[in-house]
C-alpha cells in the first residue's frame, strides 16, 4: 500500500506568501527509539505530510523499497553501510517547516552507541520524542531515552504510543503506558510531558486528529510540536557572555580613522540579557565597567540576549581576551577549579582517576585531571555503583576534576550553557565525554 | 529587532550559529580559508563571515577551486564580491593540474572527481588547517550525517563511521599536522533559508539565478542552456526557454528550470511550491548513483 495522500497543511500560495513574509521560531527535536518502535516511519511520515519530501527522493525511496508498500523509514537511512546493515550508524538532521515553525530534527539511532548518539542529539534540543510500541509497552529501552532527555534538561518530551493500529486503538493499552510514564517520568527531572496515541504507518494523530481515537482529547504530535510553548524554557536571568574573539581592526589610513580606536568583544550571549549602558563585571579579572555599546550582524542593537551572536564594545580599556567572561557584578558565575559532574564517556578507552583531561567549557580550553569517580549510573535502573573502577563507552558517571585554570560555571539546571564541558583527549584530541555540573563548587 | 518576548527568528536563529561557528574557527584554528565559488550559498557563507568580523576586515583568505568550466556571469561576480570586501583569493586551478599532468581529464567530461586532488593540493601549499565549505545537512542524505566541524585525516578523507561526537555547540578543532577540518557554517540552512536571508539581507547574487530567455537543449529530461562548454548534439533542437539556475555547479554539466521569476521574491515562491530537490532538478553528476556524494566525499570532497 502506498501511504495515503499527504494532508494539505496549507496550500502553495499561503505557503509561498508565508516563507516571504512570515516571521517563523525554531524547534529543535531529539527523537529516540529503535527501528522496532516506528521511529524512522514516523520521521519520514513527518516529512511526507509536511511536504519535506521532494518526489525525486520519494521516487528514490519508492524504487528501494521492498515489499508492496512505500517504506518510509528509507528516507531517513542515509549512508551506504546503513543500507547495507539494515542499522542507523550516525544522527542525521532533518529539516521540516509548518506555517508556525520550521524544525531541525535530530534522529538519533537506537541501538549502536545509543548513550553518545542520543547525548548529542538531546543536546540541543528544545523537545524530546521518545517511541514506544504499543504492543510492547514501555521498556527499559523507553526508561533509558527518558532519563537521558531528563539528564540532559530537554524542557519538552513528549512519548509517543506507536502502533496503536495493531492493539486495536485500544483505550486501556494507552492509559497503561501514559501512567507507567508518567509515574516514572516524576522520578525524573521532566518539566512537561505529552503522551500520544499514534500510528506512524497509517498517519493517525501525526498531523491531523484519528478518527480512531475518539477517547483522546489530546493534540495530534504535529499541533503539540508547533504549539509547545517554549519562550520560557531560557535563563533570562542570569547575563553571561563568554569572550570569544576580540576584534581589532587592522586597517590604516585616514578613510578608517573612526576605527583605529574600535575595540569589540565577540560572543555569543549564553544566558541574559544583556544592555547598553550596563554595568558588568569581567572575569577572571574581576574589573568592572559599563558596556558603551552592542553590535549586531545589521549594526548597533540596544540590547543582546541568547542565543545572538553580538560583539560588546566596553568604557574602558581593559585587557580581555578569549576565554574571559562578561556579566553583572552582583551575578557572577562561580570561579572553580574542582568541577562535579554527571559525565557521559564516549571513548573506547575508559574513563579513569588519575587520567589528565582537556576540558572545553564555553570558549575556555583548560587543563585537567580526573581526581575522583563518586559512581557509576545504570541508567536504566538509575542504581548507583560507587565501586566502580572506571567508566566506559556510553557509561555515565558522577566524577570530580580539578583544573589548572579556573572555569566561570553555574549548574547545568541553571544554565544549560555554562553548566556543560566537553572533555577531549589529548593525544588523540578525540572528544571523548560530555560533562554537566551538579552543583556549582 | 529583538521582539518582546527575546525570541529570534529563524534566519536570526540561523545567523546566530553560523557567526559563533565562524568565529570559534578563527579563534581555534591557525589558518583557516573560506571556498568561495560565487554560487548562493557561499555568497551567504562570506557574507555571514564579513558579519562575524565587522568591522574588521574578514581575518583569512578565500578559495575558488577553479574547474575550468565556470558560467562566466559568476567568475566576474566572485572577483567584484572578492575586491569589494578585501580578501585574498587563491584560485586552484584544475586546468593548470591537467596541463601539469597531476590530474587526467574523466571520459565523461565531469571535472567534480578531479577536483578533489587539486583541492588537497592546494592545501597542502598554503599549509590551511580548516576550510569552510557551504554545504548544507539537507542537500543530500551523506551530508544529513556530517557534522559542523568535519574532521578529515592527512588525505582529506571523510569517515562516516568514525566522526567525532558533536555535543551543544562546543566544537572541538583539534588536529595533527597534516590533518584539517570541514568546517560547515551553513549545516542547518535549507534552500529556503539561503533564499530568504538572501532577500531579507539584500544580497547581491550573479544574475543567472534570475529568470531570463535563453537558448536551451534538452537532455534527459534537463534543460541545459547553450553556451561556450554546451553546444547542441545531433538531434537536438535548440528551443527558446525562460528559464533560471537554482545552483550553479560547472557550466557543462548544470541545467537550468524552466521559470518566471525575475525577482528573489519570485524565486522564493517558486522553490517554495517546487517538488524537486535542487541537485535532483539541476544535476548531471548526481545522477551517477545513489551513493555518488558519499563516495565523493570519502575520497576528499566537500
Amino acid at each position: 500500500m502506498t501511504p495515503e495522500k499527504p494532508v494539505d497543511v496549507h496550500s502553495p500560495a499561503e505557503q509561498a506568501h508565508d516563507l516571504v513574509l512570515a516571521r517563523k521560531d525554531i524547534l529543535r527535536i531529539a527523537t529516540a527509539g529503535s527501528v522496532d518502535d516506528g521511529k524512522s516511519t514516523l520521521i519520514g511520515r513527518l516529512l511526507y505530510d509536511s511536504k519535506a519530501i521532494f518526489e525525486d527522493q520519494y521516487e528514490a525511496v519508492e524504487r528501494a523499497s521492498k515489499g508492496d508498500y512505500v517504506d518510509l523509514a528509507l528516507l531517513t537511512d542515509g549512508l551506504r553501510a546503513e543500507r547495507e546493515q539494515g542499522i542507523t550508524i550516525d544522527v542525521a538532521y532533518r529539516y521540516f517547516s509548518t506555517p508556525r515553525r520550521t524544525f531541525v530534527l535530530a534522529d538519533t539511532p537506537g541501538h549502536v552507541q545509543y548513550t553518545r548518539n542520543m547525548v548529542t542529539g538531546a543536546s540541543t534540543a528544545d523537545l524530546a520524542i521518545v517511541l514506544v510500541d504499543a504492543r510492547r509497552g514501555m521498556l527499559e529501552q523507553s526508561r533509558r531515552h527518558a532519563f537521558l532527555a531528563s539528564l540532559l534538561r530537554v524542557p519538552h518530551l513528549v512519548v509517543a504510543v506507536n502502533k496503536m493500529d495493531l492493539v486495536d486503538w485500544s483505550e486501556e493499552v494507552y492509559e497503561r503506558i501514559r501512567d507507567e510514564f508518567t509515574a516514572f517520568a516524576a522520578k525524573l527531572n521532566v518539566p512537561d510531558l505529552t503522551v500520544v496515541p499514534i500510528s506512524a504507518l497509517n498517519g493517525d494523530n501525526v498531523v491531523t486528529r484519528s478518527a480512531n481515537s475518539p477517547w483522546y482529547d489530546g493534540p495530534s504530535l504535529l499541533h503539540h510540536i508547533e504549539h509547545v510553548h517554549v519562550a520560557s524554557d531560557r535563563n533570562l536571568v542570569d547575563a553571561r557572555f563568554p569572550v570569544q574573539y576580540v576584534i581589532r581592526p587592522q586597517m590604516l589610513g585616514p578613510e578608517n580613522a573612526a576605527l583605529h580606536d574600535y575595540r569589540g568583544y565577540a560572543g555569543t550571549v549564553a544566558s541574559g540579557v544583556l544592555r547598553s549602558g550596563d554595568e558588568v563585571q569581567v572575569l577572571p579579572s574581576g574589573l568592572t565597567t559599563t558596556i558603551a555599546g552592542i553590535d549586531g550582524p545589521r549594526g548597533p542593537v540596544d540590547e543582546a540576549f541568547a542565543p545572538m551572536a553580538v560583539t560588546v564594545r566596553l568604557a574602558d580599556d581593559l585587557d580581555v581576551s578569549r576565554g574571559d567572561l562578561i556579566c553583572r557584578p552582583a551575578n557572577a558565575p562561580h570561579a572553580v577549579q574542582d568541577l562535579d559532574a554527571l559525565v557521559c564517556w564516549m571513548a573506547d578507552e575508559p574513563l579513569r582517576p588519575r587520567q589528565r583531561i582537556a576540558v572545553k567549557h564555553t570558549t575556555r580550553t583548560v587543563r585537567g585531571v580526573v581526581k575522583e569517580l563518586a559512581y557509576r549510573l545504570d541508567v536504566n535502573t538509575l542504581h548507583r555503583d560507587p565501586s566502580a573502577p572506571e567508566l566506559g563507552l556510553n557509561d555515565i558517571g558522577r566524577v570530580k576534576l580539578r583544573t589548572t585554570q579556573p572555569l566561570f560555571v553555574d549548574d547545568y539546571a541553571r544554565n544549560r550553557v555554562t553548566g556543560r564541558f566537553i572533555l577531549i583527549d589529548e593525544a588523540t584530541n578525540a572528544t571523548v565525554g560530555a560533562g554537566m555540573l551538579t552543583a556549582a563548587g | 529587532m529583538p521582539t518582546p518576548d527575546y525570541r529570534l527568528s529563524q534566519l536570526e536563529t540561523l545567523e546566530a550559529e553560523s557567526v559563533h561557528v565562524i568565529r570559534e574557527v578563527a579563534a581555534e584554528l591557525e589558518r583557516p580559508v573560506l571556498l568561495f565559488s560565487g554560487g548562493k550559498d557561499s555568497i551567504v557563507m562570506l557574507e555571514l563571515a564579513r558579519k562575524a568580523f565587522a568591522p574588521a576586515r574578514i581575518p583569512f583568505p578565500v578559495m575558488h577551486v577553479d574547474t575550468g568550466l565556470n558560467f562566466p556571469d559568476v567568475l566576474e561576480f566572485r572577483d567584484k564580491r572578492v575586491a569589494e570586501l578585501g580578501v585574498q583569493l587563491i584560485v586552484a586551478s584544475v586546468p593548470d593540474a591537467i596541463a601539469a599532468g597531476t590530474v587526467k581529464e574523466e571520459p565523461n567530461g565531469s571535472r567534480n572527481r578531479i577536483q578533489t586532488p587539486v583541492l588537497l593540493d592546494a592545501v597542502e601549499e598554503h599549509g590551511f588547517t580548516a576550510l569552510f565549505g557551504g554545504a548544507r545537512r539537507d542537500e543530500d542524505k551523506a551530508r544529513a550525517k556530517e557534522r559542523v566541524f568535519s574532521f578529515r585525516d592527512e588525505f582529506g578523507q571523510w569517515d562516516p563511521k568514525n566522526q567525532r561526537p558533536e555535543i551543544w555547540d562546543l566544537y572541538n578543532g583539534r588536529i595533527h599536522l597534516g590533518e584539517s577540518i570541514r568546517v560547515f557554517p551553513l549545516s542547518n540552512w535549507t534552500e529556503l533559508d539561503i533564499w530568504q536571508y538572501i532577500l531579507r539581507e539584500q544580497i547581491a547574487i550573479p544574475a543567472l539565478y534570475l529568470a531570463q530567455e535563453r537558448e536551451v537543449v534538452e537532455r534527459q529530461a534537463m534543460l541545459y542552456a547553450v553556451n561556450e562548454f554546451i553546444a547542441p548534439r545531433d538531434g537536438e533542437q535548440v528551443r527558446r526557454e525562460t528559464v533560471r539556475y537554482r545552483t550553479v555547479g560547472d557550466a557543462n554539466l548544470t541545467a537550468a528550470v524552466l521559470s518566471e521569476a525575475t525577482t528573489v521574491e519570485q524565486v522564493i515562491a517558486e522553490i517554495a511550491v517546487t517538488r524537486m530537490t535542487e541537485r535532483g532538478a539541476t544535476r548531471g553528476d548526481d545522477k551517477v548513483s545513489d551513493a555518488a556524494m558519499e563516495d565523493r566525499k570519502k575520497e576528499g570532497y566537500f
